[in-house]
């Protein structure tokens, strides 16, 4: 593998906010993504996926939010970056997508505005080469009638077509990585599919290199090469997607795949859900943050906390595959709970 | 349940709920003193629906096709602009008042929000005696007590919840309070709107498995209204594929997997992602160009004409389409849709084409809370 | 160990339920000794997930929770209660009786209208020869009872009005809705005005009559729109859904939800309507009599010698000022922990 584009070493972020318990919401997360690579961050609502992401991106207020740790962008060191070279980076070299694209466009400001905006911030043209370069990016993220759209404000625009335009603003000035936290979560599903495709095809021709952030598993089967599953706040599990869907090694893996019904599958075959809900979550500090859910709970579980280690039991496909947990899925295990459920 | 009897001759023992080219428009006005109505947001506009007693009826449509209207219309919760429903053989539709009040008591809904549709200043024993009390359940105090850890403990709660207030518990188990609060009244039909998507994807599971128990224990019927189709066909018995407004598909769960018909069905089922690689690499997409155009303004004829990458010259533009049975081979009389060239796509006669997308600017379509506040409008208000 | 004991029902999803819970439960992975470890994997938590023990806390309590460390709210409450305690106590403890002139004699209208601060009397005495500082404490209750009454009155009409319009909606809410509009067009102080002189002879009850009408179109407004709020909620179809009647739904759901808005803007309106109070009397509407001393009515009686006493003035200026900080401060905090956005 080539060298990484970036580098995540032990990030963390700790929310000591007043009057609250400091919160660990992220907790010693390392990843790299390659250039041209799309590395997905998966897990459940409170599982920091997306702290990471503003993190990475240097988007977190100062106060009430600890960062730690090192995040390398091509060799250079974001977390110590001064404010305006950051702010140079940002929109030019790394990019960011958001769930909720009404909210994350300015409403009283044409569509048009705003993508030149990029373009003449971080490119230095003039206003009308910009507006030229604006209205090509609209038309290459599937925006009918372009020119005619930069006119036209957030409000006017379906919330498919506002997404896509967020996705021109993030890639005007073809960035070298983009970050999208769940970009299709608030779409619907045939809309779902068209941005999915809107964004591989961008990604691959671009070379941009993509971290897809979402809860979603069957987007992240489709999209990405790596999967790094997140609970609690840590990475528990990555692996290449093909051998991570084939064989989940952790439990936690495993009872996502096993909630979620699917399109192709036996309609009798009961889903087998993971018990409790994130708020049952006990502390990382000696313990598996997951144990109090976890099926495959034994006795080390509430005792030791468990490493992120190197698995070489499952099938890698020539991939890193990392572990965190006592007690993974085998493939027994695995058998026992399709027979359960069929 | 009551004596009256319909008269259109379904037979009332394994019909439960009938519905009738039921219509819902909203009025969309605009003026500074005096409003007027300058048109009409169509939000279900001719559905005909029946469920049979103890089935699943999934209905399935993306936001702003009309599907928690007609789940609201259907129990009265809005009002019908035109159609009937009736309820075990009781006409809903003609009921006001105290009288369809009381027909409440057979008819319960588990809404999307679990948080949203609880009262935050009610414990959850207030929330499940209220239904009881408004329906003369809980006239023993000691019996009503019982009958509530009897409620909860099928629902996986605890006794100890019943002190409770809602913020104090998790979005799963909001939801089992909001399903105990709807079999608290020991309904015959329960309509889940949304009833998982508020969830995350692990506790999504639970309340399905827990629907599934329920209906068992129970004999409940439902109609679950989602626009997760993977989530619709693992639960229903059957399917309904509604869009703008109306049903475009209906089918037995499996059979709709297998051979859809419609047109859109097709891009509806290729849209929903597997979470498996392996399918995944392989699979066919039909992306459908476009958004849903606005229920302000539905296109004339068959409304999926303006995205539908098998429209044809004739008839698709102009003549809206019924659902009706097909005759191809190995379809059962259950499989109904809604395409004037159904036989001919199937077949392969018909082939796909490329469609140009056409801009809808969105007209907020009314789907979460079409309530029309007098003196406001339903414009774009963001 | 895998599969649940009882005779297998192939095929029913109670068969599958029973043995996807054999499997659940029967948590030991290969190669471990499963349940041995002692009270950790006992206390796996059942498939809900765990629900603590113990009574709930009301939304509430948990904003008096949240309260209860918060400085701002301290410092108001403290100001407030010591208000209250001052009215109460202050005929016990003020040293001299406010009605009583007790430095008459000192009082000559041409040389020295206003006798100064001097040993026993610490403030002076006013234009009448009585105790200020004893007027003052004792004004302390002519206050408090004039803003209490004149918010309760306030808000007992406004929510009247408000339950209505947003209860029934339609025209109902029309027409109550136009009337209110056409009285907040009215300057507040100018309507405040206006009633307090349409009495023959004004007394303290006209000037609680007079601010109350006031604020109810302002109350009524805050309630009517919280209460539309709750009307297009979903726990309100929720409750319209399962058969409960339209009573209850308004008076156990609505009205206890939209409270929160208005309860704070009471707070406010209790120091508001002290200002007015004062601006009353100052104005000459107030109570003629002043044997019961009140702040605004000392303000107002200061008005002549502003020039060469101002200490008349700022004394009284102050108690309202500093009274109608300490509840706007409680105003102010309390809309903040009711708030649910700044919840947990």
């Amino acid at each position: 593998m080539s060298t990484p584009l970036l580098e995540v070493d032990d990030l963390s972020v700790r929310f000591t906010r007043q009057g609250q318990e400091p919160f660990t919401a992220v907790d010693k997360v390392t990843f790299n993504v390659a250039p041209g690579e799309v590395v997905g961050l998966v897990g459940e609502s409170g599982c920091g996926k997306s702290v990471t992401s503003l993190a990475i991106m240097r988007l977190l207020a100062r106060r009430g939010n600890q960062v730690t740790g090192s995040v390398r962008f091509a060799g250079t060191e974001l977390l110590t970056l001064p404010d305006a070279a950051m702010r140079d980076k940002r929109g030019a070299e790394l990019a960011m997508i958001f769930q909720d694209p009404l909210s994350s466009l300015n409403p009283v400001v044409p569509i048009g505005v705003q993508v030149s905006e990029v373009i003449t911030r971080h490119r230095g043209e003039n206003r009308a080469v910009a507006a030229r370069q604006a209205a090509e990016m609209l038309d290459k993220v599937g925006i009918p009638d372009p020119t005619r759209r930069l006119k036209e404000y957030p409000h006017q625009l379906s919330g498919g077509m506002r997404q896509r335009a967020l996705i021109a603003m993030a890639l005007a000035c073809e960035p070298r990585l983009l970050i999208a936290d769940e970009p299709t979560t608030a779409l619907d599903v045939t809309i779902q599919a068209q941005i999915l495709a809107l964004l591989t095809d961008l990604v691959e021709q671009s070379g941009t290199a993509l971290i897809m952030i979402t809860h979603d598993l069957g987007v992240v089967a489709g999209l990405c090469d790596g999967v790094n599953v997140l609970y609690g706040g840590r990475i528990v599990e990555r692996a290449k997607r093909h051998p991570l869907f084939a064989e989940p090694r952790h439990p936690y893996t495993g009872g996502l795949l096993g909630s979620i019904p699917r399109l192709d599958g036996d309609r009798d075959a009961r889903l087998f859900p993971i018990r409790g809900s994130v708020a049952d979550n006990i502390p990382w500090d000696h313990a598996c943050a997951f144990a109090p859910r976890c099926h495959q709970e034994g006795e080390k579980c509430r005792t030791v906390a468990p490493d992120l280690l190197p698995d070489e039991e499952a099938r890698t496909d020539g991939g890193l595959r990392l572990l965190r947990c006592h007690y993974p899925l085998t493939a027994a295990d695995r058998q026992r709970i399709e027979e359960g459920r069929a | 349940m009551t004596e009256v009897v319909d008269a259109s001759g379904i037979a009332p023992g394994e019909v439960l709920v009938d519905a009738r080219g039921v219509k819902v428009h909203f009025p969309i006005k605009s003026g500074l003193l005096i409003d007027r109505t300058v048109g009409h947001v169509y939000a279900v506009d001719g559905m005909d629906l029946t469920i049979r007693r103890g089935e699943t009826y999934g209905l399935v449509g993306e936001s702003g096709c009309g599907k928690s209207t007609f789940g609201r219309a259907l129990l009265q919760l809005e009002e019908l602009t035109e159609g009937s429903v009736t309820l075990g053989g009781v006409d809903l539709a003609t009921l006001k008042g105290e009288d369809l009040r009381r027909q409440r008591r057979h008819m319960q809904m588990v809404f999307q929000d679990p948080l949203g549709s609880l009262d935050p200043r009610q414990t959850v024993e207030q929330l499940l005696l209220e239904g009881m009390q408004a329906h003369g359940l809980a006239s023993d105090k000691k019996g009503a007590r019982d009958r509530l850890v009897e409620l909860l403990d099928a629902v996986g709660l605890p006794a100890s919840a019943l002190s409770k207030y809602p913020h104090e518990f998790s979005g799963g188990q909001r939801q089992r309070v909001g399903i105990a609060r709807a079999l608290s009244v020991d309904p015959e039909l329960i309509v889940a709107d949304e009833p998982v998507s508020a969830l995350d994807v692990s506790v999504q599971a639970q309340v399905i498995n827990l629907l599934q128990d329920l209906q068992e224990e129970f004999g409940l019927t439902y109609l679950v209204i989602a626009h997760d189709l993977a989530v619709v066909r693992h639960i229903s018995d059957r399917i309904g594929v509604m869009y703008l407004g109306a049903l475009v598909e209906e089918a037995e769960a499996d059979d709709l997997y297998a051979m859809p018909l419609h047109p859109y069905t097709r891009a509806l089922l290729s849209a929903i992602p597997v979470p498996d690689p392996v399918v995944e690499d392989t699979r066919e997409r039909i992306l459908l160009s476009g958004d849903l155009p606005s229920p302000a303004n539905p296109p004339s004829g068959c409304r999926f004409h303006t995205r539908c990458p098998w429209a044809q010259q004739t008839r698709c533009s102009t003549e809206r389409p019924a659902l009706r049975q097909v005759t191809i081979e190995g379809l059962p009389g259950s499989h109904r849709v809604a395409c004037h060239f159904a036989e001919g796509i199937a077949s392969g006669e018909i082939q796909r084409h490329a469609v140009e997308a056409v801009l809808t600017e969105p007209t907020e379509a009314p789907e979460p809370a079409p309530h029309a506040v007098p003196g406001t409008t339903l414009l774009p208000e963001d | 160990m895998t599969d649940s004991p009882r005779r297998p029902m192939p095929g029913t999803p109670s068969h599958k339920k029973a043995r996807l819970d054999a499997l659940a439960s029967t948590a030991a992975p290969s190669g471990s000794s499963g349940g041995s470890a002692g009270g950790g994997v006992a206390t796996a938590v059942s498939d809900a997930g765990r629900v603590a023990s113990g009574e709930g806390v009301s939304l509430w309590m948990s904003a008096w929770r949240r309260l209860r460390r918060d400085w701002v709210f301290l410092f108001g409450a403290a100001i407030v209660v010591l208000f209250i305690v001052l009215a109460v106590v202050a005929p016990l403890i003020a040293p001299h009786d406010p009605a009583t002139r007790v430095l008459i004699d000192q009082v000559n209208r041409q040389t020295n209208p206003v006798p100064g601060p001097q040993p026993g009397h610490p403030l002076g005495a006013d234009y009448q020869g009585r105790d200020v500082l004893s007027r003052l404490m004792v004004g302390a209750r002519q206050t408090l009872l004039v803003g209490v009454l004149a918010t309760l009155g306030g808000l007992l009409g406004g929510m009247t009005l408000g339950t209505l319009a947003g209860a029934f909606g339609g025209w109902v809410d029309s027409v109550v809705m136009r009337v209110v509009d056409v009285l907040l067009s009215i300057p507040s102080l100018l309507m405040a005005f206006s009633i307090a002189a349409m009495f023959r002879s004004p007394s303290q009850w006209t000037v609680i009559l007079a601010i109350a009408i006031v604020q109810v179109p302002v109350f009524a407004r805050l309630l009517r729109g919280s209460m539309l709020a709750q009307r297009h909620s979903d726990h309100v179809l929720a409750a319209r859904a399962l058969g409960v009647r339209k009573g209850p739904i308004v008076f156990r759901h609505m009205l206890p939800n939209a409270m929160g808005p208005v309860i704070v803007q009471a707070t406010l309106v209790l120091a508001t309507a002290i200002i007015d109070a004062a601006a009353l009397s100052f104005l000459g509407l107030g109570n003629p009599d002043d044997r019961s001393p009140e702040w605004g009515q000392m303000l107002g009686n200061a008005q002549p010698y502003f020039d060469s006493h101002p200490h008349l003035a700022v004394y009284p200026a102050l108690c309202i000022i500093v009274v109608a900080l300490g509840f706007t401060l409680v105003g102010e905090s309390l809309r903040e922990s009711l708030d649910p956005k700044s919840r947990r």
